[in-house]
């Protein structure tokens, strides 16, 4: 049981070991993800309506009444 | 008057523009690039011959940079519908949950697997095991397309749902309906195919390039001949997917169709327009005439949307102002009739809050009559339901004509690398060198022509992108927007660093 676990970790350890143009694939990555996740999405990202309501019978209701307060105004 | 902030629809569109063109940049290459990496890769096997597996490792190299620059780059879309679009994202959260889970785990399994084994399973695993893993991720990638292209089709024409009122959201109803409908069938393979068609692009114009210098020959003779096989076969289905989805988009979004020919008054024998200036100053039900000059082949555009030459197909002000004798009707009918349907979601949401079922039902009851109409209930005019005609248009012209000219580049560039006299074309060379950037220009026109094409809608005809946008300050949305280019730039200038240096070290330095 651990054997092939073994060759997998090996064989993951090794690929990494053995990248040339990789590594610098593999910072852009990380950076690329940490400007996405731990910046935009943290503070210019929020989920508007995860937010500002706390459940989904609130969200619907916000929701229609996005939709109904637009034709009041449309008609 | 809406009280929406129109800068602020127009710049959550800019930014969901953006991010989408600078997406779609890696997307089709890594489609298309796939699949050559596995033909090559297959030769290899095939013949034993190691020249095929440094020309393999060279590919997948340039592959794996392209990957790893246009990875995640997709999320940000995401993350733009919870803020940019909440409305939209709630109300369409049901449909698009399922296709994009499948997504996200086909995707993980894919990269942590075959990906791995790709890249670094040479010399580590069996021949043919690194091969199924090369074809798999070749396949995987494609599939991986299916499910957001579903999603896409499915705003383009909305089946296999109804939209609930006391939720507020579209259901899903019938999730084949949804995967297997012809719109979503022809996006795929017309998108797919059409990054089949660039991955060749890419391969011919950097081996045009090895030609001109003098460099990595025989490589670059060998790669010529794989890619002009792939190019030219893919040029012809996305050919013959792009008449597919055309036919598509005259049935269920005629104003589309209309749009991308400038065609205003709808026509029987209709002509399709091979080359035209748009007058700009044209609006609809004006006496102007649409074009300063056109060049068109009669019947074609009748053939294509009816498949029968002599048919009639709308032109924008037939479908704007109703045309009662061919059966069209208006939208300034369809928005007195989605009008009525806000109205009564409008008196459900009201007898809801006030706890009378009674007139809830009622209410609920006459919506369901007009329902298919909601999203003209929110226009202004009728003139609104007409997306950017000029845009539309050349967008959809040049990728047409771009779509043309690839076919006869790749059927010349294999027959005299097959004759073996490419290296003494010097002429030809040059035009082989520039035919990726265009396939570019083609992917990009493609994506606009499918999304400018469909405004005003969000979803066709039930929700204008209007009504999709979050009610928040127009400021935020713009200080995103140039935050974003400046991480797309950096990341594109990155790219390009990687990709050409590696290019000019060559299979050498695989």
């Amino acid at each position: 049981m651990s054997q092939p676990i073994a060759s997998i970790y090996s064989f993951y350890r090794n690929g990494f070991k053995n990248m040339t143009v990789g590594r610098t694939l593999w910072k852009i990555i990380f950076i690329k993800l940490i400007v996405m996740f731990a910046v935009l999405k943290l503070f210019f990202f929020p989920n508007y309506l995860k937010t500002n309501f706390q459940n989904d019978q609130q969200r619907a209701d916000h929701v229609l009444e996005q939709l109904s307060r637009m034709t009041t105004h449309n008609q | 008057m809406l009280d929406v902030d129109l800068s602020l629809v127009n710049w959550s569109r800019a930014q969901f523009a953006l991010t989408a063109m600078y997406h779609w940049i890696f997307v089709p290459l890594t489609l298309g690039l796939s699949f050559l990496c596995a033909m090559f890769e297959s030769i290899f096997v095939r013949t034993g011959n190691e020249k095929w597996k440094a020309i393999t490792r060279f590919w997948m190299t340039l592959f794996g940079i392209n990957f790893a620059i246009g990875v995640a780059t997709g999320i940000i879309l995401e993350f733009q519908f919870g803020t940019n679009w909440s409305n939209y994202s709630w109300m369409v959260g049901d449909i698009f949950g399922a296709p994009l889970a499948v997504e996200g785990i086909f995707a993980f399994f894919l990269e942590a697997t075959f990906f791995a084994v790709m890249f670094f399973g040479w010399n580590r695993v069996s021949k043919s095991f690194h091969l199924f893993s090369t074809w798999m991720v070749a396949i995987g990638s494609n599939l991986s397309a299916l499910w957001i292209l579903v999603a896409n089709a499915w705003m383009q024409n909305p089946v296999g749902m109804a939209f609930n009122p006391e939720t507020a959201r579209f259901e899903m109803e019938n999730f084949w309906a949804v995967l297997f409908s012809p719109v979503a069938m022809s996006k795929f393979t017309h998108t797919t195919s059409s990054g089949f068609l660039l991955g060749s692009l890419f391969v011919l114009t950097i081996s045009c390039w090895y030609l001109l210098k003098g460099r990595h020959v025989e490589m670059a003779k060998k790669s010529i001949v794989v890619a002009s096989v792939f190019g030219l076969l893919s040029s012809i289905f996305v050919a013959f997917t792009g008449d597919e989805a055309a036919f598509e988009v005259a049935q269920k979004q005629p104003m589309k169709l209309a749009a991308f020919e400038g065609l205003y008054k709808g026509e029987t024998n209709a002509g399709l327009v091979a080359m035209g200036m748009i007058n700009g100053d044209k609006k609809p039900g004006d006496s102007q005439q649409p074009f300063l000059f056109e060049l068109k082949a009669p019947g074609l555009l009748s053939l294509l949307a009816n498949r029968k030459t002599g048919s009639f197909v709308p032109g924008i002000d037939d479908l704007v102002y109703g045309n009662k004798e061919h059966n069209v009707m208006g939208v300034t009918e369809k928005m007195s009739k989605g009008k009525l349907a806000v109205a009564d979601l409008t008196a459900f949401k009201q007898a809801r809050k006030a706890k009378d079922v009674v007139a809830a039902q009622a209410a609920l009851t006459r919506f369901n009559t007009n329902k298919e109409y909601l999203g003209y209930g929110y226009l202004n005019s009728p003139e609104e339901a007409v997306p950017p005609v000029s845009t539309a248009f050349y967008s959809f012209h040049i990728m047409v004509i771009l779509g043309s000219i690839f076919p006869v580049l790749f059927l010349a560039f294999l027959f005299l690398t097959i004759k073996g006299k490419i290296t003494e074309q010097r002429w030809l060379l040059p035009l082989g060198v520039p035919a990726f950037f265009l396939g570019l220009i083609a992917q990009q026109m493609g994506w606009v022509v499918a999304e400018v094409g469909r405004q005003p809608w969000a979803i066709q005809g039930l929700m204008p992108v209007k009504v999709a946008t979050t009610n928040i300050a127009v400021g935020h949305v713009q200080a995103t927007f140039f935050m974003f280019l400046a991480v797309f730039t950096l990341l594109l200038i990155a790219e390009i660093k990687i990709m050409l240096k590696q290019i000019s070290i060559g299979p050498e330095g695989m």
